[in-house]
């Protein structure tokens, strides 16, 4: 077991402690679960077939969106590099050999896999016991949610990556994280399925990294993406993964040049 | 690669300026230049012990960054266990091993054996070594009672001696402190020093430390240095230091009652405060407490030893530079 497997086992350790923040986690995506769908069911009521979904794929849309908070951190916790920063406590982290962001993203991946299995699936669960919501067809549409959902995880790491990482150039990070926590629920679609928004805005946030985290998982897992399309919702997010994860090494490469050379 | 006998530490001329940047008037930006450290000069030897002292702003933490690799000097040659540090950062990393004494490198929440665990892969120590070298010093830092407790609920003086093992649990040939004592009470210090100066007796491990405790240096540290603005002022035995910048110690007496100050010879008083008075000792300490002992009736007796503060204090009045900078103390930055 190499440095990044131990860390990702500690990260999904870490979360797996906090046994009441777990359930309240749970209760509360749950609840605020079910008034979104009493809300599209009504919306859907009004205007059957509109983004050619009927009232179970926007409550499972609206309960994968929920069960994906635990994943993708949509609201945070934001990483815990950002306060290290601001102490100084990086210090220590740079006198180890390791790679700051592989680190970090291990980490960050044991606590999406743990917010995946203890929070998200007994999210969806209660939905599934409360509504008649669409699943997948087939175990192939289930693989293409599970490798979706990991994409989203990885997106979801690179943004906060990036966010944490303005603490090396603004005083305090923690305004930065309060306009992300703002602004990445909204155009995730995680409040709202991106297909209820008007064009031309719906439009530009399908095409920012956001959307990638809960718009398109959700999507694969209602299976509106089949084929050639699959594979190009899967590479629309493999790609704002990697462009993120590429830009938090280099950003990452500065900032540490920037301390090092010029002491800060 | 580096002989035995080839210097752990080889700084020549080592110097580090600060840009300080501010905003003047409008957008217009006026740039400072603070020198931190300027032509440091010195080698440590496998084996030594050093004790790095210094006032605080003196520019003890930015030569222990630059040792380390966070800092990258501005001037001057710095080698450490044969490396350039800021440039071979992480090579350094596997030689090397850093204790801050008011950071810890442990996981708050992980138990400290867990901790170990981790350091472990990240270190690619092998098991087995792993396994005995935790155990040796498992045994001589006397964790056993708290290996399984999370690191939170550590007290400091577990703490650091958790954050000693982390940093020898790699075998590295030079371990860095900065003020390892610095919070701990008298009985963890005391295991402290002691089992430093195990590590360096039985290993040969290489220490350099600053600390602003004189215990510290009594204890630990053959060789001393003494940076003030930036400058090695001293570099010598504890011995010479003190000769050279001689304190006199300080007897405190309390009186049963208060007294006009005491006048004996061989000591002046210095200070006084209600029925206690502070008496600077120019002679034999014996004779004068025999002598206040006998003239007066007494409650209690102290005897203070000048800390390293003072000494450090007095050499610098000694000799003063006229050269030196006048506010690298002021620097702040992000890695502190």
């Amino acid at each position: 077991m190499g440095v990044y497997t131990s860390v990702f086992w500690h990260g999904l350790r870490r979360y797996a402690t906090y046994r009441a923040a777990t359930a309240a986690g749970i209760l509360t995506n749950s609840v605020f679960g079910c008034v979104s769908a009493f809300v599209l069911i009504a919306v859907w009521e009004a205007r059957p077939g509109l983004a050619g979904w009927d009232a179970a794929d926007a409550v499972a849309f609206v309960f994968v969106a929920q069960a994906l908070i635990g994943v993708v951190a949509p609201f945070g916790p934001s990483l815990e590099i950002g306060e290290r920063i601001r102490t100084g406590d990086v210090a220590i982290d740079l006198i180890r050999p390791v790679a700051l962001p592989a680190w970090w993203l291990a980490q960050d991946l044991g606590r999406a896999a743990f917010g995946a299995v203890f929070r998200g699936v007994p999210t969806f669960a209660v939905g599934a016991l409360l509504f008649t919501l669409t699943l997948p067809d087939g175990p192939a549409q289930w693989l293409a949610f599970a490798a979706a959902t990991l994409l989203a995880a990885l997106v979801g790491f690179g943004l906060r990556y990036l966010y944490a990482l303005s603490a090396f150039w603004v005083v305090d990070d923690r305004g930065v994280q309060a306009v992300a926590w703002l602004v990445g629920p909204f155009f995730s679609g995680m409040f709202l399925p991106l297909a209820l928004f008007p064009e031309p805005l719906g439009a530009v946030l399908r095409a920012l990294p956001w959307s990638a985290m809960v718009q398109v998982p959700a999507e694969v897992f209602l299976g509106d993406h089949t084929g050639a399309g699959l594979a190009a919702a899967l590479g629309f997010q493999a790609a704002w993964a990697a462009a993120l994860l590429l830009a938090g090494r280099a950003l990452t490469a500065t900032a540490v040049r920037r301390v090092v050379v010029q002491g800060g | 690669m580096t002989a035995p006998s080839a210097p752990v530490i080889d700084a020549e001329g080592v110097g580090k300026e600060f840009v300080l940047r501010r905003r003047t008037r409008g957008l217009r930006r006026a740039a400072t230049r603070v020198p931190a450290v300027s032509e440091v000069s010195f080698t440590v030897r496998p084996g030594e012990t050093v004790g790095y002292l210094g006032p605080n702003g003196a520019g003890k933490s930015t030569t222990l960054k630059m040792l380390v690799g966070i800092l990258t000097p501005t001037a001057g040659r710095l080698r450490v266990a044969g490396l350039e540090p800021a440039r071979q950062r992480t090579e350094l990393a596997y030689r090397i091993g850093v204790v801050f004494g008011q950071r810890t490198t442990l996981w708050w929440d992980l138990p400290l054996r867990d901790s170990f665990a981790l350091l472990r892969r990240m270190y690619r120590v092998p098991a087995a070594e792993h396994r005995a070298r935790l155990e040796e010093l498992v045994e001589l830092l006397e964790l056993a009672p708290f290996l399984a407790t999370p690191v939170r609920q550590l007290s400091l003086g577990q703490r650091m001696r958790g954050d000693l093992t982390a940093a020898l649990l790699h075998d590295p040939s030079l371990l860095v402190l900065d003020e390892p004592t610095i919070g701990l009470d008298v009985v963890s210090k005391a295991a402290v020093r002691d089992f430093l100066r195990r590590m360096n007796a039985e290993r040969g491990t290489t220490i350099l430390l600053t600390t602003h405790d004189l215990g510290d240096v009594e204890r630990l540290c053959r060789r001393v240095m003494v940076i003030d603005h930036g400058r090695v002022a001293f570099d010598g035995d504890l011995a010479g230091l003190r000769a050279l910048a001689p304190v006199p110690r300080t007897l405190v007496v309390d009186l049963a009652a208060p007294a006009p100050p005491i006048d004996v010879p061989g000591a002046r008083v210095i200070r006084t405060d209600g029925p206690r008075q502070w008496l600077e000792l120019a002679g034999n300490p014996a004779a004068v407490i025999a002598r206040v002992s006998h003239d007066h009736e007494i409650a209690d007796l102290t005897l203070r030893e000048p800390d390293i503060e003072d000494v450090v204090t007095r050499l610098y009045r000694e000799r003063p530079d006229p050269s030196a900078p006048a506010i690298a103390g002021d620097v702040r930055h992000n890695v502190e």
